[in-house]
């Protein structure tokens, strides 16, 4: 547990290399030719991959925190949760202009009638309001209303998968993973507080806070 | 009726490399000089409509980029496990509504076989597409040898069933062994082709050696590889992907623009190696030879 403010500020720096590292396997690959015949599919499947994984991470944040009492893990969730959108946006810009070349006809034709398009489209929809409110000043200013719009985040994970599921043709395995993993962190929300005492997990001893 | 070589792309009308890669200059030199200068633009179009607008993918691309879920359900994956398929010996069982049935030997049925070379379109129903030299002989020419009875109205074609050569196989993804099935006429239209090879050399693990089959018109799940029994029946078979997903994948899956796949557009297809989409042509480009076959179909119903 990083308890200095040095090693605070070196784990988030580490953090943010290690939120880095999808994109900077995509770049070498790319400009390396190690993306097989078709660069722009598996450009969009790593995008998406990273961003999806991200996002999951992001969901772990604070059901891990409530049940291990590591509360220095919830300043990581912001970045986390913004890296998620970025890789979004890349898979999303990837789709739009270089996949599709800005072929709105058929672009528009896609969303309206592809179920997956609509739905990866409307769960990255979904996040930029959760983005732009990500700020410690929008945070203050939403006060509790801010936690129920973040709330948002599970239904564009859950969106994010289904838009998964509905793109591949056969082999279901790695989008019913993440979406395994999504729905235990949702239940683990549902988890009472009271109930966390009886788990096994070591809890924060509250040594600062006088004994009454 | 047609004997031999569909006229579809003649290796001779592929443009030799460096012809194709210099071409704007000849064409810019050849047109200024006879035409005028407004005439560069129109040569350039019309000759990249005609031959070089299906040039072959390389070897590379063609041998490591491909469906074939016996090994994987990545593209890159039957390049990588399809080395642990052993070709040789392989026998071939023909069954159902024939004289001559038996299990034949993979060099009996090549026996007596002219094999040439078919470049031909090869479109995947998830709307990317290439150009292949194949090598092979059409399929007409096994069947005959085989006397179908006249009660036979489909053939069935299985792949080989062994998860310990075929990884892929170990996972539930599909149920094993894939089957396809054609139509007896579609079966001995002169374009379906059996395939030996690819550029002149023996078909690789990964593109369903020994012999396969390649039906160019329909998308490329019809297409069977590593077969080992070729059936003669009179109801129509089933085929793998319609009976793992019915509404998405028929029995035909004749390649059609105009016929969506429910969850993606087929209008318009990748190209590998281009990076523009472009339109996709009714029956992959070979509706004047195919296109009689299914006349009064409603082809929306059977897609």
């Amino acid at each position: 547990m990083p308890t200095s403010r040095t090693v605070r500020k070196a784990a988030k720096v580490a953090v943010f290399l290690a939120c880095l590292i999808p994109l900077a396997l995509l770049l070498a690959d790319l400009f390396g030719g190690r993306l097989g015949a078709d660069p722009i599919r598996a450009t969009e499947l790593r995008t998406g991959q990273a961003g999806l994984i991200l996002l999951v991470v992001t969901l772990a944040v604070t059901p891990l925190r409530r049940f291990t009492g590591w509360n220095w893990l919830g300043g990581y969730r912001r970045m986390l949760g913004l890296f998620a959108f970025g890789y979004i946006c890349l898979h999303f810009l990837d789709w739009l202009g270089v996949d599709q070349f800005f072929a709105v006809r058929y672009i528009w034709k896609d969303i309206v009638k592809r179920p997956y398009i609509t739905v990866g489209f409307a769960s990255f929809l979904l996040m930029i309001p959760l983005a732009i409110t990500s700020s410690s000043r929008m945070v203050r200013r939403l006060g509790k209303r801010w936690a129920q719009l973040h709330a948002l985040v599970y239904v564009a994970a859950l969106g994010g998968i289904i838009h998964f599921v509905w793109e591949v043709k056969a082999d279901l395995g790695e989008p019913t993973t993440y979406g395994l993993i999504v729905v235990a962190l949702l239940m683990l929300r549902f988890v009472p507080r009271e109930a966390l005492g009886l788990l096994h997990w070591p809890r924060p001893a509250r040594s600062s806070a006088p004994a009454a | 009726m047609l004997i031999g070589r569909a006229p579809d792309i003649r290796s001779s009308e592929i443009t030799p490399e460096q012809l194709y890669f210099g071409r704007r200059e000849f064409i810019a030199a050849a047109s200024a000089a006879a035409l005028g200068l407004a005439a560069p633009a129109a040569a350039r179009a019309a000759v990249r409509r005609s031959s070089d607008d299906d040039k072959p993918n390389s070897f590379e691309d063609i041998t490591h980029y491909n469906n074939y879920y016996e090994f994987g359900t990545d593209k890159e994956d039957p390049a990588k496990y399809a080395g642990s398929l052993k070709t040789r010996p392989w026998k071939v069982e023909v069954s159902g509504l024939v004289n001559k049935p038996g299990h034949y030997d993979l060099d009996d049925l090549l026996h007596g076989q002219t094999v040439e070379e078919r470049i031909y379109r090869h479109r995947c129903v998830e709307a990317w597409s290439m150009v292949i030299p194949w090598n092979g002989f059409p399929l007409r020419n096994l069947i005959n040898r085989f006397e179908p009875r006249s009660q036979a109205k489909y053939v069935e074609f299985t792949t080989l069933l062994d998860p310990q050569q075929m990884p892929g196989q170990r996972s539930g993804v599909l149920p094993w062994p894939y089957v396809e099935g054609l139509r007896m006429d579609e079966a001995m239209h002169p374009l379906t082709l059996v395939v030996t090879g690819l550029y002149g050399r023996a078909l690789p693990n990964q593109n369903g050696a020994p012999l396969r089959i390649h039906v160019p018109w329909k998308y490329g799940f019809k297409s069977a590889k590593s077969l080992v029994r070729i059936r003669f029946v009179e109801e129509q078979p089933a085929n793998t992907w319609n009976v793992t997903a019915p509404n998405e994948y028929g029995f035909y899956a004749n390649v059609n623009p105009t016929v969506d796949h429910p969850r993606w557009s087929q209008a318009r297809e990748r190209r590998i190696g281009e990076f523009l989409r472009r339109p996709t042509l009714m029956f992959n480009g070979y509706g004047d030879q195919v296109a009689s076959l299914y006349a009064g179909m409603d082809l929306r119903r059977n897609f």
